[in-house]
Protein backbone atom coordinates (compact mmCIF):
# COMPACT_ATOMS: atom_id res chain seq x y z
CA UNK A 1 0.00 0.00 0.00
CA UNK A 2 2.95 2.22 1.23
CA UNK A 3 4.98 1.32 -1.84
CA UNK A 4 2.40 1.84 -4.42
CA UNK A 5 1.78 5.01 -3.00
CA UNK A 6 5.24 6.03 -2.94
CA UNK A 7 5.51 5.01 -6.67
CA UNK A 8 2.83 6.87 -7.63
CA UNK A 9 4.39 10.07 -6.25
CA UNK A 10 7.43 9.90 -7.90
CA UNK A 11 5.71 8.99 -11.04
CA UNK A 12 3.26 12.01 -10.55
CA UNK A 13 6.55 14.22 -9.78
CA UNK A 14 8.30 12.98 -12.59
CA UNK A 15 5.71 13.81 -15.15
CA UNK A 16 4.90 16.97 -13.57
CA UNK A 17 8.62 17.84 -13.82
CA UNK A 18 8.31 17.10 -17.72
CA UNK A 19 5.00 18.97 -17.71
CA UNK A 20 6.47 22.01 -16.29
CA UNK A 21 9.63 21.86 -18.34
CA UNK A 22 7.48 22.40 -21.43
CA UNK A 23 4.70 24.25 -20.32
CA UNK A 24 6.13 26.63 -17.81
CA UNK A 25 7.54 29.14 -20.16
CA UNK A 26 4.19 29.70 -22.21
CA UNK A 27 2.18 29.94 -19.47
CA UNK A 28 4.96 32.91 -17.66
CA UNK A 29 4.08 34.57 -20.94
CA UNK A 30 1.05 34.42 -20.86
CA UNK A 31 0.45 35.39 -16.66
CA UNK A 32 3.38 38.47 -17.54
CA UNK A 33 1.02 39.58 -20.60
CA UNK A 34 -1.87 39.73 -18.71
CA UNK A 35 -0.20 41.52 -15.10
CA UNK A 36 1.45 43.92 -18.17
CA UNK A 37 4.51 43.52 -16.82
CA UNK A 38 8.16 44.39 -18.11
CA UNK A 39 9.08 40.44 -19.26
CA UNK A 40 12.69 40.34 -16.89
CA UNK A 41 10.67 42.09 -13.67
CA UNK A 42 7.50 40.03 -13.49
CA UNK A 43 6.62 38.72 -9.63
CA UNK A 44 3.10 39.19 -10.09
CA UNK A 45 2.91 37.55 -12.61
CA UNK A 46 5.30 34.60 -11.22
CA UNK A 47 2.48 34.87 -7.75
CA UNK A 48 -0.24 33.79 -10.13
CA UNK A 49 1.47 30.99 -11.93
CA UNK A 50 2.73 29.32 -9.20
CA UNK A 51 -0.79 28.13 -7.42
CA UNK A 52 -1.66 27.46 -10.45
CA UNK A 53 0.61 24.85 -11.27
CA UNK A 54 0.67 23.76 -7.75
CA UNK A 55 -3.29 23.25 -8.20
CA UNK A 56 -2.71 21.12 -11.32
CA UNK A 57 0.07 19.06 -9.38
CA UNK A 58 -2.84 18.64 -6.50
CA UNK A 59 -4.96 17.53 -9.78
CA UNK A 60 -2.34 15.28 -11.50
CA UNK A 61 -4.28 12.36 -10.22
CA UNK A 62 -7.44 12.54 -11.33
CA UNK A 63 -7.18 14.68 -14.37
CA UNK A 64 -8.70 11.62 -16.42
CA UNK A 65 -7.03 12.39 -19.57
CA UNK A 66 -7.85 16.03 -19.45
CA UNK A 67 -5.20 18.37 -20.57
CA UNK A 68 -2.83 19.25 -17.95
CA UNK A 69 -2.18 22.92 -19.52
CA UNK A 70 -5.75 23.22 -19.82
CA UNK A 71 -6.20 23.33 -16.49
CA UNK A 72 -3.40 25.31 -15.37
CA UNK A 73 -4.21 27.62 -17.86
CA UNK A 74 -7.76 27.89 -16.74
CA UNK A 75 -6.84 28.06 -13.43
CA UNK A 76 -4.53 31.04 -14.09
CA UNK A 77 -7.36 32.81 -16.46
CA UNK A 78 -10.09 32.69 -12.94
CA UNK A 79 -7.57 33.36 -10.49
CA UNK A 80 -6.87 36.37 -12.73
CA UNK A 81 -10.53 37.46 -13.50
CA UNK A 82 -11.48 37.17 -9.86
CA UNK A 83 -8.20 39.43 -7.93
CA UNK A 84 -8.45 42.06 -10.91
CA UNK A 85 -12.50 42.28 -11.06
CA UNK A 86 -13.26 41.70 -7.17
CA UNK A 87 -10.25 42.78 -5.56
CA UNK A 88 -9.62 46.63 -6.50
CA UNK A 89 -6.61 46.46 -4.43
CA UNK A 90 -4.96 43.91 -6.42
CA UNK A 91 -3.88 43.56 -10.41
CA UNK A 92 -6.20 46.00 -11.11
CA UNK A 93 -4.72 49.02 -9.47
CA UNK A 94 -1.27 48.25 -9.97
CA UNK A 95 0.28 50.30 -12.63
CA UNK A 96 1.46 48.40 -16.11
CA UNK A 97 4.82 48.72 -17.19
CA UNK A 98 5.34 50.41 -20.08
CA UNK A 99 7.58 48.09 -21.61
CA UNK A 100 4.86 45.49 -21.94
CA UNK A 101 2.34 45.67 -25.25
CA UNK A 102 -0.73 45.26 -23.24
CA UNK A 103 0.21 47.97 -21.04
CA UNK A 104 -1.95 50.17 -22.20
CA UNK A 105 -5.36 48.12 -21.93
CA UNK A 106 -7.69 47.17 -18.65
CA UNK A 107 -7.26 44.08 -17.00
CA UNK A 108 -10.35 42.50 -18.82
CA UNK A 109 -9.39 43.25 -22.22
CA UNK A 110 -5.86 42.03 -21.50
CA UNK A 111 -7.57 38.27 -20.07
CA UNK A 112 -9.65 38.01 -23.01
CA UNK A 113 -7.09 39.63 -25.66
CA UNK A 114 -4.26 36.87 -24.32
CA UNK A 115 -7.00 33.90 -24.23
CA UNK A 116 -8.18 34.69 -28.07
CA UNK A 117 -5.31 35.73 -29.40
CA UNK A 118 -1.71 34.15 -27.68
CA UNK A 119 -3.78 30.95 -26.24
CA UNK A 120 -5.76 30.32 -29.31
CA UNK A 121 -8.91 29.86 -27.54
CA UNK A 122 -12.16 30.00 -28.90
CA UNK A 123 -14.61 32.74 -28.45
CA UNK A 124 -17.72 30.38 -27.25
CA UNK A 125 -14.92 28.70 -24.41
CA UNK A 126 -13.74 32.48 -23.56
CA UNK A 127 -17.59 32.74 -23.02
CA UNK A 128 -18.42 30.55 -21.16
CA UNK A 129 -14.96 30.67 -18.89
CA UNK A 130 -15.84 34.35 -17.77
CA UNK A 131 -19.53 34.17 -18.23
CA UNK A 132 -19.95 36.82 -20.85
CA UNK A 133 -21.91 36.63 -23.86
CA UNK A 134 -19.82 35.65 -26.96
CA UNK A 135 -20.76 38.71 -28.90
CA UNK A 136 -19.15 40.88 -25.43
CA UNK A 137 -16.35 38.85 -25.68
CA UNK A 138 -15.50 39.20 -29.64
CA UNK A 139 -16.38 43.51 -29.91
CA UNK A 140 -14.02 43.33 -26.18
CA UNK A 141 -10.82 41.68 -28.46
CA UNK A 142 -11.78 43.56 -31.52
CA UNK A 143 -11.36 46.78 -29.38
CA UNK A 144 -8.08 45.49 -27.28
CA UNK A 145 -6.47 43.92 -30.94
CA UNK A 146 -7.17 47.67 -32.43
CA UNK A 147 -5.60 49.09 -29.07
CA UNK A 148 -2.61 47.08 -29.57
CA UNK A 149 -2.28 47.81 -32.79
CA UNK A 150 -2.27 51.61 -32.60
CA UNK A 151 -1.25 52.18 -29.30
CA UNK A 152 -1.76 55.92 -28.40
CA UNK A 153 0.38 56.45 -26.21
CA UNK A 154 -1.20 57.96 -22.63
CA UNK A 155 -1.54 56.34 -19.87
CA UNK A 156 -4.20 54.72 -18.93
CA UNK A 157 -5.26 54.11 -15.19
CA UNK A 158 -6.07 50.18 -14.90
CA UNK A 159 -9.74 50.12 -13.92
CA UNK A 160 -11.93 48.58 -16.47
CA UNK A 161 -13.94 51.07 -18.52
CA UNK A 162 -15.35 51.63 -21.74
CA UNK A 163 -13.05 53.09 -24.17
CA UNK A 164 -13.74 55.29 -27.18
CA UNK A 165 -11.44 53.22 -29.92
CA UNK A 166 -11.95 53.79 -33.30
CA UNK A 167 -11.43 50.28 -35.09
CA UNK B 1 -5.87 45.58 -42.92
CA UNK B 2 -7.90 43.12 -43.45
CA UNK B 3 -9.21 40.73 -40.07
CA UNK B 4 -6.77 37.62 -40.37
CA UNK B 5 -3.69 39.93 -40.65
CA UNK B 6 -4.56 41.97 -37.81
CA UNK B 7 -5.06 39.06 -35.83
CA UNK B 8 -1.28 37.90 -36.77
CA UNK B 9 -0.26 41.32 -36.44
CA UNK B 10 -1.64 41.15 -32.91
CA UNK B 11 0.14 37.82 -32.35
CA UNK B 12 3.45 39.17 -33.62
CA UNK B 13 3.40 41.79 -31.14
CA UNK B 14 2.28 39.38 -28.22
CA UNK B 15 5.11 36.62 -28.59
CA UNK B 16 7.70 38.95 -28.96
CA UNK B 17 9.74 38.52 -25.83
CA UNK B 18 9.18 35.65 -23.71
CA UNK B 19 10.18 35.68 -20.26
CA UNK B 20 12.95 33.56 -19.00
CA UNK B 21 11.52 30.53 -16.40
CA UNK B 22 12.80 31.41 -12.59
CA UNK B 23 14.18 27.65 -11.88
CA UNK B 24 12.55 27.86 -8.35
CA UNK B 25 9.40 27.58 -9.80
CA UNK B 26 8.96 23.80 -10.46
CA UNK B 27 10.17 23.00 -6.53
CA UNK B 28 7.97 25.95 -5.41
CA UNK B 29 4.52 24.62 -7.23
CA UNK B 30 5.55 21.38 -5.94
CA UNK B 31 5.84 21.73 -2.22
CA UNK B 32 2.77 24.13 -2.68
CA UNK B 33 0.67 21.14 -4.67
CA UNK B 34 1.79 18.36 -2.07
CA UNK B 35 0.28 21.11 0.74
CA UNK B 36 -3.09 21.38 -0.81
CA UNK B 37 -2.62 17.65 -1.65
CA UNK B 38 -2.51 16.44 2.19
CA UNK B 39 -4.94 19.14 3.48
CA UNK B 40 -7.15 17.65 0.73
CA UNK B 41 -6.48 14.11 2.50
CA UNK B 42 -6.91 15.41 5.87
CA UNK B 43 -10.28 17.31 4.99
CA UNK B 44 -11.50 13.82 3.63
CA UNK B 45 -10.58 11.87 6.14
CA UNK B 46 -11.94 13.83 8.90
CA UNK B 47 -15.14 14.18 6.77
CA UNK B 48 -15.16 10.19 6.81
CA UNK B 49 -14.60 10.11 10.39
CA UNK B 50 -17.38 12.44 11.37
CA UNK B 51 -19.59 10.55 8.98
CA UNK B 52 -18.75 6.97 10.88
CA UNK B 53 -19.52 8.72 14.25
CA UNK B 54 -22.43 9.70 12.90
CA UNK B 55 -24.19 6.61 11.88
CA UNK B 56 -22.74 4.76 15.08
CA UNK B 57 -24.86 7.45 16.98
CA UNK B 58 -28.00 7.09 14.92
CA UNK B 59 -27.61 3.43 15.82
CA UNK B 60 -27.07 3.63 19.41
CA UNK B 61 -29.84 5.93 19.28
CA UNK B 62 -32.24 3.98 17.28
CA UNK B 63 -31.21 0.89 19.07
CA UNK B 64 -32.83 2.47 22.43
CA UNK B 65 -35.16 5.10 21.29
CA UNK B 66 -37.21 2.13 18.35
CA UNK B 67 -38.30 5.30 16.74
CA UNK B 68 -40.16 2.41 13.75
CA UNK B 69 -42.53 0.93 16.69
CA UNK B 70 -46.12 3.37 16.75
CA UNK B 71 -46.45 4.93 19.70
CA UNK B 72 -49.84 4.14 21.54
CA UNK B 73 -52.20 6.28 21.14
CA UNK B 74 -53.36 8.91 23.32
CA UNK B 75 -56.59 10.23 21.50
CA UNK B 76 -58.39 7.73 22.85
CA UNK B 77 -60.60 9.64 25.24
CA UNK B 78 -60.54 8.38 29.01
CA UNK B 79 -63.54 5.69 29.19
CA UNK B 80 -65.49 6.85 32.73
CA UNK B 81 -68.77 5.56 34.43
CA UNK B 82 -68.36 2.24 34.53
Amino acid sequence: MRDRQASREARRAREFEAFVAGAAGRLLHAATLLTAEAPDDNPRARRLLTPALAHTYARWDRLHGEDPYDCARQYLATRFAREAWHHYGGFAQSRPHPRSPLAELAPRERLILVLRMYEGVAEEQTAALLGLPVERVHSICDRAAATVLHPTRTPVPGAAGAKAVPS
Amino acid sequence: MNRPQREAAVRRILERTQPPVPPELWGEAVRRGDRLLRRRRLVHRVLWLLLCAAVVAFGVWAAGAHPWVEPPSQTTPPVTGW
